[in-house]
């Protein structure tokens, strides 16, 4: 207890020095919160992709589209678990201030090959009953204020409708959630029946077709497999595992990520490098104090301990309130304004904020720790 | 001694005693420095690409696009509207024919020279007028295509962002082999970023049929963009949408601007957070270490209000000095950095260069002597308050 308050009463002696040293690690964890997000965003959650799942596009660009009688074809193929189509629509929500994707699945096939994709049991007869059903990621139900039952109107940008103009309407059955926190709940996805039926042109044709394998060892043959079924076909195509896709995609956006990253990794550091030297010399200020416990009878692993929980206590301090608010705000939403597919805070980075405090807790006290634990009583009072 | 002689006495003592305040002066400019180089760095993104986007814009040139498309990708124009649009009022002519160029618009996939891994690179099928209506458009390498035939030739920014480029080069699309004949430049406008054909070649590379996406059209003069707009959104035969280049680009860059700003408002907030705590260490050590010849030169007869501004003249001036170390240092890193990345709306790639402007200088060198103000303000009050007594009894 007594040696609880001989650490507190140190922290009253520069009190400013104190809280903003504690302030400055505060910042340094909400930087390091965003960073995590952008770094995730950036990479596209290639960590989350199925290991089991394998995308066939067309071969000239993403853009060209595949015939549907592939599907069948596809699904002959040994290794095969199901094939599903999906296609990009492109339209744009009212004013188009908080941009979505919208993609045209096959529902039970699509739920199916996206296991991690939730969403309620009645939500889902719903939706296979009804024809303009769609479905919406919580997050983005969340951010327009949609709930079930409404009718979503949206304007095709290049998928006319057959009945003229531009306005699609669709009929939001269920909000999708996701299995863990890192599963992308920001897209909205209605039925490939309905697009077919009502689109002016491209009947009988898709975007892309999401794989289910049997067997996530054997993946590198199936890519080979399809691909070689379909050459010198007019749609040749490219198959790839879900992971080298979306990594493909993720660097289109090219080194802005990278920079922006290594850019925050430095500031980050660089704080901490800061606070850390402030904290230290707190306690190298202090030598002959400390020289006088242990004149009084302090023993070494004591001595050890006090300096230790020290610094430990400002850098908890400081990182879990950081942490705590970083990952509030990454939360509170993307600074972007839907600029970047996914934004949250990945769980294991929070575990690597958590041992990134702590290490910086020990690595500042340990020099200093050591010192006053070897600290000659006769020496250290002689120092002036 | 007039306040104007005390404070010029307490600044000079001020700086005079800096060297010995080396360490926590170095890291308050360092700190400043930092923020500025950080801000200026990440907001360069952004102008670089909106540079691209708009650099051969012209006022006296303007987009059509199906009505209810956001960019050429999702829009389609039939041989119809093309003709339609071909001979709408204000259009400008030469010889006789006139100045519209009807221009499709595909993808293909490109290996980026930095990662290796496929980009979708923007191939743009023209006609003749194509070159009328962008009149910046030179050959600098090679030739240009002969029409007719699966000859193509290459933007400079895609030839130096994507292998296999070089003149000579056959590239296969789908069944389709094309061959490079030519590398083209355009005052470093996004067109260099893409690879051109003959529009009689592709449109049947890629089922188009006789469809085109946009037509980009001369007008007679910039004033008469009003006239041609209005000609084709009341024309009946027509669901179209006009607008003129340069603001068409403007709103393709948004996205990414929007990226990098929102980026760079959270960071440097929070940057300046941190740098303002730096600053504000840095101040109140030193107002603490000459807390005894502040108190002297009280007793004296020294102003309190000549001690507060001194001090904060201090931490503006280190956060000046930092403001333009970060700034410098920030101009020195990126400008004309290459790059590309992808436009959102189309999902195509675009190169650009980082574009750090005095502009964006100038303003981080305001948000630095904020952050000298606010980091300087607190500790210049203690300084002023100091109890003259107790000061001086310190140790």
């Amino acid at each position: 207890m007594k040696f609880a308050r001989l650490v507190l009463s140190n922290f009253k002696r520069h009190k400013t020095r104190t809280i903003l040293t504690i302030l400055s690690i505060l910042v340094a964890f909400i930087l390091f919160a965003y960073l995590a997000a952008i770094r995730n965003a950036f990479t596209m959650g290639v960590s989350v992709a199925g290991a089991n799942r394998l995308i066939v596009r067309n071969r000239i660009s993403l853009i060209q589209p595949l015939p549907q009688s592939y599907e069948a074809q596809i699904e002959q193929i040994d290794g095969v678990a199901n094939a599903t189509q999906a296609a990009w629509f492109g339209g744009l929500y009212k004013d188009n201030k908080r941009p979505f994707g919208q993609i045209a699945v096959e529902p039970e096939e699509f739920l199916d090959v996206y296991p991690e994709y939730i969403i309620s049991a009645e939500g889902k007869a719903n939706w296979l009953k009804t024809r303009t059903g769609a479905i919406a990621g919580r997050k983005l139900a969340e951010a327009l204020g949609w709930k079930v039952g409404d009718k979503i109107p949206i304007q095709a940008t290049y998928m006319t409708p057959k009945t003229g103009g531009n306005l699609w309407t669709f009929d939001l059955v269920a909000i999708q959630d996701g299995r863990t926190e890192d599963v992308d709940t920001s897209s909205f996805f209605f039925r490939h029946d309905y697009l077919d039926e009502n689109r002016m042109r491209g009947q009988g044709t898709t975007g892309w077709y999401y794989i289910k394998i049997k067997d996530p060892a054997r993946s590198e043959q199936i890519v080979k497999a399809i691909d070689e079924k379909f050459a010198n076909s007019p749609f040749e195509t490219k198959t790839e595992t879900e992971k080298a896709f979306i990594k493909g995609f993720a660097e289109q956006m090219g080194n802005i990520g990278a920079i922006v990253t290594a850019i925050l990794t430095a500031v980050f550091f660089t704080i901490l490098l800061v606070a850390g030297n402030t904290m230290a010399q707190a306690v190298r200020e202090r030598i002959n104090e400390l020289g006088v416990l242990k004149a009084i009878g302090f023993t070494d692993s004591q001595m050890l301990l006090m300096v230790l929980a020290e610094s430990l206590l400002i850098s908890c301090l400081g990182g879990a309130i950081g942490l705590l608010l970083g990952a509030l705000a990454v939360n509170a939403g993307d600074p972007t304004n839907g600029a970047l597919p996914i934004f949250n805070f990945p769980p294991r980075d929070l575990i690597l904020g958590i041992v990134i405090v702590l290490l910086l807790g020990v690595i500042t006290g340990a020099w200093p720790a050591f010192q006053a634990m070897r600290l000659n009583a006769v020496d250290a009072l002689r120092r002036e | 001694m007039s306040w104007f002689r005390q404070l010029a006495a307490l600044i000079g003592f001020n700086l005079r005693t800096l060297p010995a305040r080396f360490g926590s002066a170095a890291a308050a400019v360092f700190g400043v420095a930092g923020v500025v180089a950080v801000l200026v760095g990440v907001l360069s993104i952004g102008e670089g690409f909106r540079r691209v986007m708009i650099a051969a814009g012209s006022p006296d040139t303007a987009i059509v696009l199906r009505g209810g498309a956001d960019s050429e990708m999702t829009s389609v124009l039939l041989r119809d509207d093309v003709e339609l649009i071909r001979n709408a009022p204000a259009v400008a002519r030469a010889g006789g024919q006139p100045l519209a160029s009807p221009e499709l618009f595909v993808l293909v996939d490109l290996a980026k020279r930095s990662t290796g891994t496929d980009a979708n690179v923007p191939m743009r099928g023209v006609r003749k007028e194509a070159f009328a209506v962008r009149p910046e458009i030179k050959i600098v390498e090679g030739k240009m295509f002969d029409w007719g035939t699966n000859e193509v030739i290459v933007g400079r920014s895609a030839q130096s962002q994507f292998s296999k480029t070089e003149v000579g080069t056959v590239l296969q699309f789908g069944q389709t082999r094309w061959k490079i004949v030519g590398v083209f430049e355009g005052k470093g406008g996004i067109a260099e970023s893409e690879v051109w054909a003959d529009a009689a070649v592709l449109a049947p590379a890629y089922h188009r049929g006789s469809s085109f996406q946009t037509v980009l059209v001369k007008l007679a003069s910039a004033g008469s963009f009003q006239q041609f707009k209005d000609a084709l959104t009341s024309d009946p035969r027509l669901n179209v949408k006009v607008e003129r280049e340069t603001e068409y680009y403007a709103a393709q860059s948004r996205v990414l601007r929007g990226l990098v700003t929102g980026l760079a408002a959270v960071v440097c907030t929070l940057m300046g957070l941190g740098a303002i705590f730096g600053a504000l260490n840095t101040m109140y050590t030193a107002v603490a270490a000459r807390a005894r010849e502040t108190a002297t030169l009280e007793a004296l007869g020294f102003g309190g209000s000549a001690v507060m501004i001194s001090v904060m003249l201090e931490a503006l001036l280190l956060s000046f000095v930092g403001g333009i170390l970060g700034a410098i240092g920030a101009y020195l890193a990126f400008d004309g950095y290459r790059s590309a990345t992808m436009n959102w709306q189309t999902f195509s790639q675009v190169a650009f260069a980082f574009d750090v402007t005095p502009g964006l200088m100038v303003g981080a060198i305001i948000y630095a002597l904020f952050i000298g103000l606010v980091g300087g303000f607190f500790p210049a009050i203690r300084a002023a308050r100091l109890p003259v007594a107790l000061a001086l009894r310190e140790r």
